[in-house]
């Protein structure tokens, strides 16, 4: 780390002990934000699945989710075509043919699938579904890749604790390695 | 035909590597005969007996003024080309065209775009920036508060994660720079420094890392690190001095320079602050590196040292043996470019370009090189020296470290080879 880089780190400790009384220099412009005003905004959802929201569903409701609203672009069974495939490709990450990267296959975290389809699924209407739809279409997703069965209820409790095929296939990058 | 001056000048003093390579002196001293070389070469020469000819806009008065001014009408070859993700008409890449630009600074209207949902067309009188998480004070900014904070400009690079993706190809894709490399561009970012209006709310010594949000339909979002953040990034209101462009993230962007385009947030509407990665699919399915053993790595942050030649490239023809000038560009997330070598003969020998000033930590830096092209077959290769000391690999050795399992971060040599009639190619050297 820089010399530059400690100063401004000391300077931001400062600057946070301070703003606990008054706040750093600077124009101080910002409105201060209540919690109601930011819980439209306040969608992202970590590994730890701390503010899921309230509701629950299961694949069989994610089936009928999903042929109303995914299908089109992800195909029957998330079988991909136009866009991504969502199903499949277990086992093709290491090996000579190119890897099938899908939800099943790659993605480390479930609650990154509910996290995504909520803010940025359907493609043309995104944000429309309710709670209970991203659950169910997440359930239908997973049930499909064979992470949970059939009649497994996927809500804010039971989300977090689902552990993807390909949890343990990411290393932080560090330069010259 | 242009007179060509080595015999006179004695090729040996002047040569400074294999098949032409020559000393930038050779464009100054070479005088007249080199420098009408040097004009006409990717133009046919003007018939002797062709006098000079009074226009016809030597003898009007031209057009008058307009509001926003736009390109000469000769320069429509001068756009962006893109893709498009199937079922969409704003979701995929445009990119730059470098074969056709000179310079550091790329202009607004031909910077690359990556966009996830399309551009949004946001109104700035409604738009808000909401800072909160793991901080006293949670705060929202409109654009009239944030114009008024202490603000600093940046020239800086943003380049996305997968430009240069088809150098993983088996075999060399017959397109040019602007296909292979055109998801980088530089401008001058001006705006505030994220790191005052964090002090602002008081960050927690927890939050290690933030979460940046846009308000595009995609909410495109990605996680930072706090150290990053509070180094250098700036929620950018202007490019090249104009409110930023809504393609590139009108009325706010986050500019992390060096970073991983993707990071570099557009339509910046949220940041939260967090003791860990949220894990966006950005950051988690996308923008990894899937090594040979099929293990991925992830948060690949900063780009790496790079340079690909821009003159020639496919598309140039060359007309006639004679003095050019090699030009390129070179660019590290890492800090300045120390040094940039040219090679005309495939690798076998390497000369140092000339760096035009400024060069400037994380920005696109312009090299040139004086080459005298003999006629016969050639291939051009340029290589970049970060002031870490790190080299740009060759393709080989990039894919003995990679493999060809990802698209993301490629950042190997590119050779361009010249044939006897002067065609320009993209091969693998």
């Amino acid at each position: 780390m820089s010399t530059r880089n400690s100063l401004l780190i000391a300077v931001s400790a400062l600057a946070f002990i301070s703003a606990v009384a008054v706040a750093a220099d600077g124009p101080n412009l910002g409105r201060v934000a209540t919690p109601e005003e930011m819980a439209a905004w306040d969608v992202s959802i970590g590994p730890d699945g701390v503010g899921l929201p309230p509701g629950s569903g299961t694949p069989k409701q994610g089936e009928t989710v999903y042929l109303a609203k995914c299908v089109a672009c992800h195909g029957e069974k998330g079988a991909g075509k136009p866009n991504d495939q969502l199903v499949g490709g277990q086992g093709t990450l290491p090996g000579d043919k190119p890897p099938v990267k899908t939800v099943g296959s790659f993605w480390p975290y479930a609650t990154t699938i509910f996290d995504y389809v909520r803010r940025a699924m359907p493609y043309n209407e995104s944000k429309s579904l309710t709670n209970d739809e991203v659950y169910a279409v997440v359930a239908y997703i997973l049930q499909l890749n064979g992470v949970v069965g059939e009649n497994d209820i996927i809500d804010a409790r039971t989300l977090p604790k689902v552990k993807m095929p390909n949890r343990d296939g990411f290393v932080t990058f560090a330069r010259g390695k | 035909m242009a007179t060509d001056r080595s015999s006179a000048h004695g090729p040996d003093l002047n040569t400074v590597a294999g098949n032409g390579l020559v000393h930038r002196r050779m464009f100054l001293m070479a005088g007249t005969a080199a420098a009408a070389s040097i004009a006409s070469a990717a133009l046919p020469n003007p018939a002797a007996a062709d006098a000079l000819q009074v226009e016809p806009w030597m003898k009007l008065p031209g057009s008058g003024f307009v509001g926003y001014g736009q390109p000469s009408k000769y320069e429509d070859k001068v756009v962006r080309i893109w893709n498009t993700a199937p079922g969409t008409i704003g979701t995929g890449t445009s990119r730059t065209p470098h074969h056709l630009l000179d310079g550091m600074i790329t202009p607004n209207g031909l910077h690359f775009e990556r966009h996830h949902s399309g551009i949004p067309d946001i109104n700035p009188d409604t738009h808000r920036l909401l800072i909160h998480g793991l901080v006293k004070r949670p705060l929202i900014f409109t654009l009239e508060t944030l114009a008024r904070y202490p603000m600093e400009s940046r020239i800086a690079f943003i380049e996305c994660g997968g430009n240069g993706q088809l150098l993983y190809q088996k075999e060399p894709a017959q397109v040019g720079v602007q296909q292979i490399h055109g998801q980088v561009s530089c401008a001058e970012w001006t705006g505030v420094k994220l790191a005052v209006l964090l002090e602002e709310a008081g960050v927690d010594p927890k939050a290690k890392w933030i979460l940046a949000e846009g308000a595009d339909a995609a909410g495109m979002s990605r996680s930072i690190p706090m150290e990053k953040v509070m180094d250098d990034a700036l929620v950018a209101l202007y490019q090249n001095g104009e409110h930023v462009r809504p393609a590139n993230g009108y009325p706010m962007r986050l500019l992390l320079p060096g970073y991983e385009g993707n990071m570099n947030v557009k339509w910046l509407r949220r940041i939260k602050a967090t003791e860990s990665p949220t894990m966006t699919k950005d950051e988690t399915s996308k923008y990894t590196i899937t090594l040979p053993d099929g293990k991925s790595l992830q948060f690949v942050l900063p780009q790496e040292g790079k340079s690909v030649i821009t003159r020639p490239s496919p598309g140039f023809t060359m007309k006639e043996p004679g003095l050019y000038e090699i030009s390129g560009l070179a660019w590290s997330g890492y800090g300045k470019i120390n040094k940039v070598e040219v090679s005309a003969d495939g690798g076998k020998s390497w000369a140092a370009a000339a760096l035009q000033q400024p060069v400037l930590p994380k920005a696109l830096t312009r090299f040139r090189m004086a080459w005298r092209w003999n006629g016969g077959p050639a291939v051009l290769q340029s290589r970049a020296i970060d002031d870490t000391g790190y080299v740009q690999p060759t393709r080989e050795q990039m894919i003995a470290k990679r493999g060809t399992r990802t698209i993301f971060h490629s950042n190997a040599i590119t050779a361009w080879s010249i044939s006897d009639k002067g065609e320009v190619k993209h091969v693998y050297a």
